[in-house]
């Protein structure tokens, strides 16, 4: 066959057809914003820059402090993504390994269900009502 | 030199179909919630309205564009590309079908067959996050904000779903290539009937990455205006809207892809017919993608117009307390199951 004579780096295992793809696709989207920039008519006037705030006047600073919930569910997703990622070789594996490796595996798990039931008595899910000392006035989000 | 040609013709063929189905997928959304609801629709702009995307984008080029005071401009103007091009780079990985004879030889009909396909898929898929909370943060408007807090939280917590619910796949099949797992729904039966639970967590994850009802909280219209591209207009505005329809795009080419037999259509592919007539074949199994992948973006279109919205903490309720240990639960039963001859 031809192909046999295509150099391996266009053929489809390769990164490169990614790369371009990428490329395409950030070029596209660049193009899109840039356009805006140019074509589109501009009449600012000072009432059409102030934030949208439902047609008041825009109070305070916008980036505001904000629950620290957001934060919490942040870290909480750094360490079961982990966890996830740690799965993933083993479940490429699991057949190999057998009931050694699914054993293992059940053990990880368990060390993980009691950081997991740990979060849920601490209360860090409840994101429907904040904890009564870091929340005083019970707003939750 | 023919495989860097052919190369750059898949990628220009797969671009041009993912921004032409996102174009008339807004058409589709619009027609089916019109006759939801029972009206028509968009009539007005050539027959059955469809040459509207196009107006609407022509619409949408000679719109101001314009930033508000305060705002951080250079994030302002990276957010709708942060947002768009990391949905539309996950289409490299995913098989549309099997091979086409063409130029003397096979070509195989995906653009990179990567070793690492799925987790490919999911580390560029949850690059777009980036893009929202940039925006949001970007704007100097407190909705904008809010809604790039809340739809950082909601991504990140069903990615673990996400990642969690495909984990029996490659058990199933030993292998992250997502041409692999294809091959495999070829011989076996589809994932979809072997591991339901799994196709049910997944699908559900998928509704609420993609911000799609029922879990579009960050973009709540009563609560948030927009959410995190209320200071939005023009082209970035657009960028931001055909991110999400890409993604709803990818999400539904990976469900047909991973749990519903890729390109496979069982029985009439092994008929002798299809044998004989190579081209055929690989003819018969893009459009079986592309037919299986319609049904899936009309069942995302169907859930947006049916189903009422959730509140935030139920969300995240959901996300945690049930699909979290589901996904957990779902893997051991697999486990036990497939290993149960060893045992």
């Amino acid at each position: 066959m031809m192909f046999c004579s295509i150099p391996d780096i266009y053929s489809s295992g390769s990164y490169l057809p990614v790369l371009l793809l990428l490329g395409l696709t950030v070029t596209f989207a660049v193009a899109m914003v840039v356009i805006s920039r140019f074509v589109g008519r501009r009449i600012l006037t000072k009432a059409k820059r102030t934030p949208y705030e439902c047609g008041m006047t825009p109070v305070g600073a916008a980036r505001e402090r904000f629950p620290i919930k957001f934060y919490l569910i942040a870290l909480l997703f750094v360490v079961f993504d982990i966890e996830v990622v740690f799965l993933y070789p083993w479940a490429l594996q699991c057949k190999k390994l057998g009931l050694f490796g699914l054993v293992e595996m059940g053990i990880f798990m368990l060390l993980l269900l009691g950081g997991y039931l740990y979060i849920l008595g601490s209360g860090a899910l409840e994101l429907d009502r904040g904890k009564i000392d870091d929340d005083p006035f019970g707003e939750g989000l | 030199m023919t495989g860097l040609l052919i190369t750059l013709g898949k990628i220009l063929a797969v671009f041009t179909v993912t921004m032409l189905t996102v174009a008339y997928l807004t058409l589709l959304e619009r027609k089916v919630c019109a006759y939801i609801q029972l009206r028509k629709g968009p009539n007005r702009v050539g027959p059955w309205g469809l040459f509207q995307p196009i107006a609407d984008g022509l619409k949408f080029v000679f719109k101001e564009d314009f930033v508000p005071a305060g705002a951080n401009r250079a994030l302002h103007a990276v957010a709708p590309v942060l947002a768009m091009a990391p949905a539309l780079t996950t289409c490299a990985v995913i098989p549309f079908g099997s091979t086409l004879p063409m130029f003397g030889g096979e070509v195989n009909m995906i653009i990179a067959d990567l070793s690492i396909g799925v987790l490919f898929v999911f580390a560029i898929g949850s690059l777009s996050v980036y893009g929202l909370i940039t925006g949001g943060w970007a704007s100097n408007n407190k909705y904008a904000l809010f809604g790039a807090l809340r739809a950082g939280a909601q991504m990140i917590s069903y990615e673990i779903t996400l990642g969690l619910a495909i984990i029996p796949i490659i058990m199933a099949t030993g292998s992250l290539r997502l041409s692999d797992i294809v091959a495999y729904q070829g011989a076996h039966p589809w994932f979809m009937i072997v591991q339901p639970l799994g196709f049910l967590l997944f699908v559900v994850a998928s509704f609420a990455e993609t911000n799609r009802l029922p879990f579009d909280i960050p973009e709540a219209e009563p609560e948030l205006v927009a959410g995190y591209h209320t200071e939005y207009s023009s082209m970035k505005f657009a960028g931001f809207y055909m991110g999400e329809y890409a993604a709803m795009i990818t999400a539904a080419a990976l469900i047909v892809t991973l749990f519903c037999g890729g390109y496979h259509l069982p029985w009439l592919e092994n008929l002798n017919f299809f044998k004989e007539h190579a081209t055929l074949l690989g003819l018969l199994h893009i459009g079986t993608f592309l037919a299986k992948m319609g049904i899936c973006l009309f069942g995302f279109i169907w859930v947006r117009w049916s189903l009422p919205r959730f509140r935030y903490d139920q969300l995240m309720k959901l996300g945690w307390k049930v699909l979290l240990p589901l996904g957990l639960i779902n893997i051991l039963i697999y486990g036990l199951f497939t290993l149960k001859d060893s045992i």
